[in-house]
Parts: structure tokens; sequence; C-alpha cells
């Protein structure tokens, strides 16, 4: 077992730079989820760690090895790819053995990991199958099959569930989810799915543009986002953000109501408001006409307007309310729930 | 519903074939029913009589122990031929899949060959394996092996299956590396990332996974082989020496415009024919059907 060091990692194609100077340390046996927007370099960074991708600058290690210049069938690592690349003329069987067979295990060894891999996963009905003859769920079960029997020290999954339909997504999160927890490998998970990685990942790194935006735990990412990209990608709906003039602990906002806050700050600033912080409060300093009722059972999403603004606000009440469109209601959210970020920086401000 | 478009009858579709159509019977329906014919006659040497012969000529090529060892060696040529051109190609497909930089380049170098007429790649080998003047006699002759064509029949064979191969290695190589080209990057990756290394994973994925191609083009190389060497036969060895490069196709000319039999040789050219159309007809049904894996 082994943990995972990355240290000013960068890397460049040609004269372009898509990840910049990349530190993170991940332990031994944790689950790290790597999330973004598309084209963030989430792939890039993965296949570094494999191998498949060259180091432009800085360090790759897992366990105590610097592992930059080994190939990657030298790294002790495996990988599912997001197509799941089985070998198509293999059956299942085959596919699952191939990597053991090269490294000459004794045969009744592979047949008994195989075997063990294929309860765990439940394809045993299926070993000798070819892949096209599988289901895409399946399929993706054998390439976890292929991962697991070689007993790597690190996991590496590339949206392995991104060509799942929606049901079967959650399920097989909660598949890899235990198995990995059961497993105890550690590995490294990318998404640009923010439930999937809320949901997967001990910790989160949250990748923008190449830069590492925040790398924590799903609630520290939920509760202190470090900047305003992490705290619009967590969380749905999104953030409500509202450019406010700051002074010391009281904001004014464009519609010249004024509030407090636990933050200090000076200057223009984003206050960051959740939509299932907002709860309807006479009192309360957020006065919005509702345009739009979304209906979801549980919850009620309310969509409008910033009274004396054109800013978009969306308020999420728990179970089915009946507030009407067209209707001016005044909500409220806690003070230890507001999010200050400097408008300029995007950066948040205070703890 | 679909609603069907109908054209009104007209003359125009039959029109727009009819050079095709024209051209088809005037060069291949009309010689051929034309050497269907011949094959059923015998005619003397003068060309003053001919007759009416049924199979006869069929029958003789049939006893001919001539004719059944040109058949025996078109068999090894093509195959030589193929098996040589094929595997260099794949080489150099492989090495190609992995270059990233001047690939163009590269490849368009490689098709050359391709263009190069069948009769000049002949004489471009007879310049380089010509025993006084040619480069590799020379070479060969200082570690002490003689060349010479000319005179021995299993050079000759080499230096003919040597050039016919050399000229198809493009061909060849085109398809290979089109079909390694499809293959999704991620599966190389999965087997390096399983332990393969380079040659591994040639023989073990890529090679497998190119299966149908492989096949497609044995069925071409075998009729390219059999049926397009005439130049390059004709210009390096004239089927000699004593006859040790006659193929099929080299014998039907030779026994029909140098030894005038020309019902044996229309005789010929028809089993040509048939094993033409058998190979078209195997080529047909497997490229539409392609080869499971
Ligand atoms: N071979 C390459 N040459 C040049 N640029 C590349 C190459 N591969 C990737 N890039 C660029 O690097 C950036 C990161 O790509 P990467 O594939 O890592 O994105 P990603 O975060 O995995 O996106 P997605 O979610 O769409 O898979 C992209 O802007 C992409 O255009
Ligand atoms: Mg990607």
């Amino acid at each position: 077992m082994a943990g995972i060091k990355l240290d000013t990692l960068t890397k460049s194609y040609g004269d372009t730079e898509v990840l910049h100077h990349i530190d993170a340390a991940i332990n031994d046996g944790e689950f790290v989820v790597i999330v973004g927007p598309s084209g963030c370099g989430k792939s890039t960074l993965l296949r570094m760690v494999a191998g498949l991708e060259s180091v432009t600058s800085g360090d790759v290690y897992i366990g105590d090895k610097r592992v930059n210049d080994l190939e990657p069938a030298d790294r002790d690592i495996a990988m599912v790819f997001q197509n799941y690349a089985l070998y198509p003329h293999m059956s299942v069987r085959q596919n699952m053995a191939y990597g053991l067979k090269i490294r000459k295990l004794p045969k009744d060894e592979i047949d008994r990991r195989v075997r063990e891999a294929a309860d765990i996963l439940e394809i045993g009905q299926y070993l000798d199958r070819k892949p096209r003859q599988l289901s895409g769920g399946q399929r993706q079960r054998v390439a976890m099959g292929r991962a697991i029997v070689r007993d790597p020290q690190v996991f590496l999954f590339d949206e392995p569930l991104s060509n799942l339909d929606a049901k079967l997504r959650v399920q097989m999160r909660l598949e890899i989810r235990k198995l990995q927890k059961r497993l105890g490998v550690t590995s490294i998970f990318v998404t640009h799915d923010q439930v999937e990685a809320m949901t997967l990942g001990d910790r989160l790194m949250v990748l923008n543009a190449g830069y590492v935006e925040q790398f924590g735990t799903p609630i520290e990412l939920y509760e202190r986002p470090a900047s305003v990209f992490v705290a619009g990608f967590i969380g749905s709906p999104a953030m409500n953000f509202i450019p406010c003039n700051a002074s010391g602990t009281s904001l004014t906002m464009p519609n010249g109501i004024g509030l407090d806050t636990r933050q200090t700050a000076t200057g223009k600033v984003l206050l960051g408001v959740r939509p299932e912080h907002l709860t309807p409060d006479a009192t309360g300093h957020f006065k919005m006409t509702i345009e739009m009722l979304e209906h979801l059972g549980g919850v009620t999403l309310l969509h409008g307007i910033l009274d004396g603004t054109d800013i978009q606000i969306v308020a999420s009440l728990e179970g089915i309310t009946q507030h009407q469109i067209g209707e001016v209601l005044t909500l409220s959210a806690p003070t230890e729930k507001l999010h200050l970020f400097d408008e300029a920086t995007e950066k948040r401000i205070g703890d | 519903m679909l609603k069907r478009v109908h054209f009104p009858a007209s003359y125009l579709p039959y029109l727009l074939v009819a050079p095709q159509v024209i051209i088809t019977v005037i060069f291949f329906i009309w010689p051929a029913s034309q050497a269907v014919y011949q094959s059923f006659l015998i005619e003397d040497a003068f060309g003053l009589s001919t007759e009416f012969v049924w199979f006869e000529n069929f029958e003789y090529l049939w006893g001919d122990s001539h004719y059944r060892s040109a058949f025996g060696r078109t068999l090894f040529f093509s195959a030589a031929v193929a098996f040589l051109s094929m595997s260099f190609a794949l080489i150099l497909a492989g090495f190609a899949d992995r270059i990233v930089r001047g690939a163009t380049a590269y490849r368009t170098l490689l098709i050359w060959p391709y263009a190069v007429a069948p009769v000049l790649a002949g004489a471009l080998f007879l310049f380089m394996f010509n025993p006084t003047i040619g480069i590799f006699p020379y070479v060969l002759d200082m570690i002490g092996y003689d060349w010479n064509h000319y005179l021995n029949g299993s050079q000759a064979m080499f230096l003919v299956i040597l050039a016919a191969a050399w000229k198809q290695v493009a061909y060849n190589f085109l398809f290979y590396l089109a079909a390694m080209q499809s293959i999704p990057k991620s599966i190389t990756e999965a087997a390096a990332i399983d332990g393969a290394g380079p040659i591994r994973r040639f023989a073990t994925i890529i090679f497998p996974l190119i299966s149908p191609t492989t096949f497609f083009l044995l069925v071409i190389n075998a009729t390219y082989a059999f049926f397009e060497t005439f130049g390059i036969i004709h210009a390096v060895t004239q089927g000699g020496p004593a006859n040790s490069t006659t193929t099929l196709v080299y014998k039907v000319f030779n026994d029909g415009f140098v030894g005038l039999d020309l019902g044996g040789s229309a005789a010929q050219s028809v089993i040509l024919m048939i094993l033409v159309i058998g190979m078209t007809v195997i080529q047909f049904r497997f490229i539409e059907k392609r080869v499971q894996y």
C-alpha cells in the first residue's frame, strides 16, 4: 500500500501549459476525487500519475518512490478507462487474466484471483463471454475486475461511470465506494460530476483551468469554499452570488439594503448564499419576486429576482410550498451561512 | 407512411451508364468470350486451319507436367510474395503507428513504390541485381556468394519475388496503418499498464485486432501475385532460366505469343479467369462479413 505525492507538477503541450504547479499529498488508502469542468486537465493529471503522459516538470511519487521515469507497467497501478478499454478479442476471463499472465503468476493463482474478483463483482457467469456480448454496466464491472485482480498499490479511474445511465451510475458509484473501502487501495477518481465527487471522495481536488482551486473533504468544500469557482461548482442548485459593497462588517447590496456579516472586508465583494440556507422570514434582507417554481417533491425551488436589481436568486425550501409566481417573498439566511469573496481575486474572505 | 419519389421513365439512366457498359463489353466481356471460344479450338502453327475440339485443350493441360509444375510454382510465388510484402508492411506500419512527428512525410514516402509501374519496378531490380554491373551481386561477391540469376533458377525466383513484394509493400502498409490507427488508444494503454511491453502488445493485442485486415490483404496479395506480376517477370527474367520463373500468367503469354499455341493458351487463360472469379467471390464474401474476433 502506498500514498501518492505530487510535487509542483506541471504539464505543457508545446507552449501551452495545461497544468500549473500541482501540489498534493494523497494518503495511503485514501479515495481522492479530481473534479472540474471539461478541459480543466483532470485526465491529463491522472495520466501523468499512470505514466501514460510525460511529466514536463515536478515529481510524482508513489509510496516513497519517484516514478517520473518509470513505465506504467512498473508503477504498480491499475486504471479503469472511460470507454473501459477491454480487449475485444479476449473473453472476460482472458481480459482479467492478461496482466497476471504477463507477471507470470502460477495458473492456479490466476484462476483463484479471477474467480475471486468475479465473485466480488458478480460477473461469474459471464467469464467466457466476449466484451461485445456484455451490457455497458457489465463491461464496467469487467474493467473493474481487471483492475482489482492485479492487486495494485493504486487505482486510477478516468470517468468510469459517464457512459452508464443515471440509475446504474448511482448503483456503480456505491459499489465502487464499498469496494475501495473493502480493499483499502489508494484511489484517484476523475469526474466532472460534482454529485459523484461529493459522494465518492474522502477528499476532493477541485481543478479549474489547470489550477487546484481547493483540496479538501466534501464537507470543507461545501462549508468553506475557497473561491467563487468552488462555491459555484459544489452544491446543487448552485450558490447565489450578490455583488456588494463592504465596509467593516456591514454590506450594502445593489438595491441599497444593508446587512451585517461576521467577516470584515472593504470594497467590492461577492456575497454567497446557498439556496438551501434561505428561509422565508418577514424580517429578512433578501426580497425576491418569484418568477418560476420547481416542485421536486422533497424540496421546492423558487427562482426569482432580487428586488430592485436584476440578480437571479434561487431559494430551496423544504416540502411543497404554496407560493405563487409573481409573489414577492422576503427571505433570510443565518449570518454564519453567509460566504464572502473578494470580487477581484474571487478568493474567500474570512474563515 | 413513407412516400416514395417516382421519377418518370427516361433514357437518362441508361445513357449515363452506357459508357461504362460499352467499355466493359469491349474490353472485358468480348475478349473473355473470345478466349473461351478460342480455348475450344486447335489451330495449326501457321494459322491456316482451325478445328473445333471441345475440351481437348483442357484435357491436354491436365496431363501436362509443365503446366502442373507452373501451377505449383505460382502458388509458391504467390505465397512468398504475400508473406514477404505483408510482413514487411506490418513491421513498417508498427513503427509508423508509434511515431508522432513527421508522420505524414513518412507515410507519403512509403506509398511511392506503389505508384511505380510494374515494368519499371522490374527494371529497377534488374539493374540492382545485374550480375555484371549491379550493386548487390558486387556486394555478394565480396562475401563470396556468386549471383547470377540468368543461370540460377532459384536466384531468379528470389529476384522476382523480391521485386513483386517490394512493389506491394506500400499498399499493404497503408491498410495496416489504417487498421492500427483505428484501434482505440486506450486499449494499448490498458495493455501497457497491465505490464505488456511494445512487442508483446503488438503480438497479443494489435496483431489479433487487425486480423480482418490481414485476411483481406492476403486475398488481395494472392490475387496480385497471381495475375498482376506479368510486367515484373517479363522485365526481369522472361520466365527463365529454364521456365524457373514461369508463372501461370506468364505461361499464357509464352505459350500463346511465343509458342503460338493459341488454343492451349486460351484454355490456360480461361482457367485463370475461373480462378480470379473465385478469388473475387471469396474477397467479397469476407470483406462484407469481416472476420469476427
Ligand atoms: N495531446 C494534446 N495536445 C495538446 N493539448 C492537449 C492534449 N491533450 C489534452 N490537451 C489539452 O489539455 C487540456 C486538458 O485536457 P484533459 O483531457 O486533461 O481535460 P479533462 O479535464 O480530462 O476534460 P474532460 O472532462 O473533457 O475529459 C485541454 O485543454 C486539452 O485541450
Ligand atoms: Mg478527461
